[in-house]
């Protein structure tokens, strides 16, 4: 009985040893994002720009041999919460990347951020993540939701001239924080924002909302995204709105995740983001190539976003060796110049991106949609031009802030 | 003014769409007593096959009318070979519609893909009509105009054909009808496949608007089960005043109260169940013989 437990004792020292060991050699990163539902397409091109950067790599970053573990969160943040749990504890795995959706991305933040397991965070753009909820180990690559907003709300006052907007965007953080950060530029450049209208999710009919749009504004500003955007796009044109109020709106509208699924009703739509797949450089053109071509569809900045994190990755592991001690990670990456298909880019000390923003125009090239890239903002912070200590002290951009007067 | 009209014009023609659904439903609710859950999926089907034969022939005529059929057809075989083998047990029934309903929406997953779709309107109804100042797609005014004809059809066929006189038989007592000599099981076939096909149509009247992507047939299900609980089963006048009653609901509610959206369309429906189970249009007939 003694030499058994004593035998058990010995094995559980070298399993333990043997898993240190490969810790120690094996970067093991644990991703996720819905692959299944309603958001399978945008879920898929996220995995897919993961993928298409470890295999140009050979599955290794800083050095070290790379294993992915994918999970689906079936666009629930419940689900995607215990799926994080399940790759940091079950898995072991050194860093979490992924989700979509901000309501899973603030579950999954708040349990790195209480449990110090290095979160990834390449596509959920909710605000607060990396600014009033800045945590050393919540890591962004990819933006904050007011962050093209709030300049393109001074380039549609200075070069499209429009004064009074509506609004009409989703009700959830994502579509306040957009459009707030427009409304609070818009109305201290002098414009005003008349109306916000809120639709839920998966909304059917867009009609009930279209008619609240008041009759004398100059353009309407709108934020949805997959098959959402491509309803609400033809029901827009379909009651004669897009003659009468030209549509503007955060690029997300006309990503290339839904935009080939779109028609006429597109073009014209003038939308800001920080990557159009229309952006004429020689690291984005290649980029675009290859995935195309692996892929057979058109990346979109999802893929985008995920395939420069584990850039972002790769140069923090290089300087720091492993993620372990996360201020050499942060030190490894904050302020780098990194390379990416958006173009140059660096990060903050609250690990968000200063990047170009992109004022992208739909227009319809060689019988394809497309985002042409018609003016570039370059690099923009989070805070806009404001200082970020003055900036933390209002609120988060919300539906209620700033408010409609 | 403009809101109203607007809210009011767009509403009527959200209803006539939700009647083509419903009609079917309730038909097949009130005279098999199948709670046909697989309905939204047909519907979904219309919408997927109705797609397929636009972008191929460019006709939104053969587009209805071929979804219509095939889908029908789909519908035929699942009643057939399946349905008609549990006859008389409701809750086994229920339980396999909604096991058709989870594999049909994989299959059209499958074979359809994941994208987002939706229709483009016709050439010949696209435009607008201004009503002194206030505009309005021709396609939703075309609407209502196909749920009109549709209940005016549904209303000849039931009240004044030979056939449509089995079916009311049927509704009241359906073993009567057997004890006469007449092949119930065919009429049964019949509605069934007549129920899918108005919902498949209304899946391509209805890609135009909504669009298609997976999982949307749990969205529009809850829809249908609040018509007919409010028009009563098996009651084609109920079915369509109940789908005006429940697009007015939804449509306002969204507008003016949008966070009680749900609550706006669900609370009625409660009301109804508990007061007037039966359904603010049913006659007595149903009345009786679901008490009994």
């Amino acid at each position: 009985m003694k030499k058994l437990v004593i035998l058990l004792c010995i094995l559980m020292v070298i399993s333990l040893m043997s898993g240190l060991v490969s810790a120690a050699e094996t970067f093991k990163i644990g991703f996720i994002s819905p692959l299944t539902g309603t958001f399978s397409a945008n879920g898929m091109d996220m995995r897919d720009g993961v993928l298409l950067y470890l295999s140009e790599h050979n599955w290794k970053l800083g050095g070290r041999d790379v294993e992915l573990i994918v999970e689906d969160t079936e666009g629930d943040p419940k689900t995607a919460l215990t799926k994080a749990r399940k790759l940091a504890e079950l898995d072991k795995v050194d860093i979490i990347a992924g989700p979509l959706l901000a309501s899973s991305g603030y579950a999954v933040a708040e349990y790195a951020r209480n449990n110090k397991v290095p979160y990834l965070d390449n596509i959920v753009s909710a605000d607060d993540l990396t600014q009033r909820l800045y945590s050393d180990y919540v890591i962004r690559t990819g933006w904050t939701s007011s962050q093209p907003m709030q300049p393109f709300a001074k380039w549609v006052y200075d070069n499209l001239g429009y004064r009074k907007v509506a609004t009409i965007a989703y009700d959830f953080a994502f579509g306040h924080e957009t459009m707030s950060g427009f409304h609070y530029v818009f109305e201290e450049l002098g414009g005003d924002v008349v109306k916000k209208i809120w639709p839920p999710i998966g909304t059917a009919d867009y009609a009930p909302y279209l008619a609240q749009i008041p009759p004398d504004v100059d353009a309407v500003l709108a934020n949805f995204s997959g098959s959402d955007a491509l309803r609400f796009m033809k029901q827009y044109q379909q009651f004669g709105f897009k003659k009468r109020f030209p549509l503007i709106g955060c690029g997300t509208l006309t990503d290339e995740h839904i935009l080939p699924s779109m028609g006429d009703e597109a073009i014209g739509v003038i939308s800001a983001l920080h990557y159009s797949a229309a952006i004429d450089t020689p690291i984005n053109n290649e980029f675009y190539q290859k995935y195309t071509q692996r892929y057979g569809r058109i990346p979109s900045y999802y893929s985008e976003g995920t395939y420069t994190s584990m850039r972002v990755l790769d140069v923090g592991l290089q300087a720091a060796g492993g993620i372990d001690d996360i201020m050499a990670f942060l030190n490894g990456i904050q302020g780098k110049e990194i390379k990416a298909p958006r173009g140059n880019f660096y990060i903050d000390h609250y690990n968000n991106p200063v990047q170009n923003i992109y004022i992208r125009k739909v227009e319809r090239v060689n019988d394809q949609l497309q985002n042409t890239v018609i003016d570039m903002i370059p690099e923009v912070s989070q805070f806009y031009n404001y200082d970020p200590s003055e900036f933390l002290k209002k609120p988060v951009y919300s539906r209620e802030f700033p408010p409609v007067d | 003014m403009y809101f109203w009209v607007l809210q009011s014009i767009n509403a009527f023609a959200f209803g006539s769409l939700l009647f083509l659904i419903a009609s079917g439903f309730s038909l097949i609710f009130g005279l098999m007593d199948v709670v046909n859950l697989t309905h939204a999926i047909f519907y979904m089907m219309g919408s997927y096959v109705g797609f397929f034969i636009f972008a191929h022939t460019g006709s939104f005529l053969l587009a209805i009318i071929g979804a219509g059929l095939v889908v029908a057809l789909i519908g035929a075989i699942k009643y057939r070979f399946f349905l008609l083998k549990l006859h008389g047990k409701s809750l086994n029934q229920v339980l396999l519609c909604l096991g058709f309903l989870f594999v049909f929406d994989d299959l059209l997953l499958i074979v359809f893909g994941g994208d987002p779709l939706i229709l483009d309107v016709p050439s010949y109804l696209q435009g607008m009509i201004n009503f002194g100042g206030i505009y309005f797609p021709n396609y939703r005014l075309f609407l209502i105009g196909v749920g009109v004809i549709t209940i005016l059809f549904l209303h000849y066929f039931i009240e004044k054909t030979k056939v449509g006189s089995l079916i009311r038989a049927g509704v009241d007592d359906e073993e009567m009808v057997r004890a006469m000599g007449i092949n119930i099981n065919l009429i049964f076939l019949g509605v069934y496949s007549l129920g899918v096909f108005l919902a498949a149509a209304g899946g391509v009247f209805g890609g135009v608007i909504l669009g298609m992507r997976p999982r949307m047939a749990f969205e529009i299900l809850p829809l249908a089960l609040v018509v007919v609980i409010i028009g009563g089963k098996g009651n084609i006048k109920g079915a369509y005043f109940g789908s005006i009653v429940v697009a007015f609901m939804d449509n306002f509610g969204r507008a003016l109260f949008p966070q009680l959206s749900y609550f706006t369309l669900f609370l009625p429906m409660v009301l109804i169940l508990t007061f007037k189970p039966e359904g603010l249009f049913s006659n007595n007939k149903i009345k009786r013989r679901t008490i009994t």
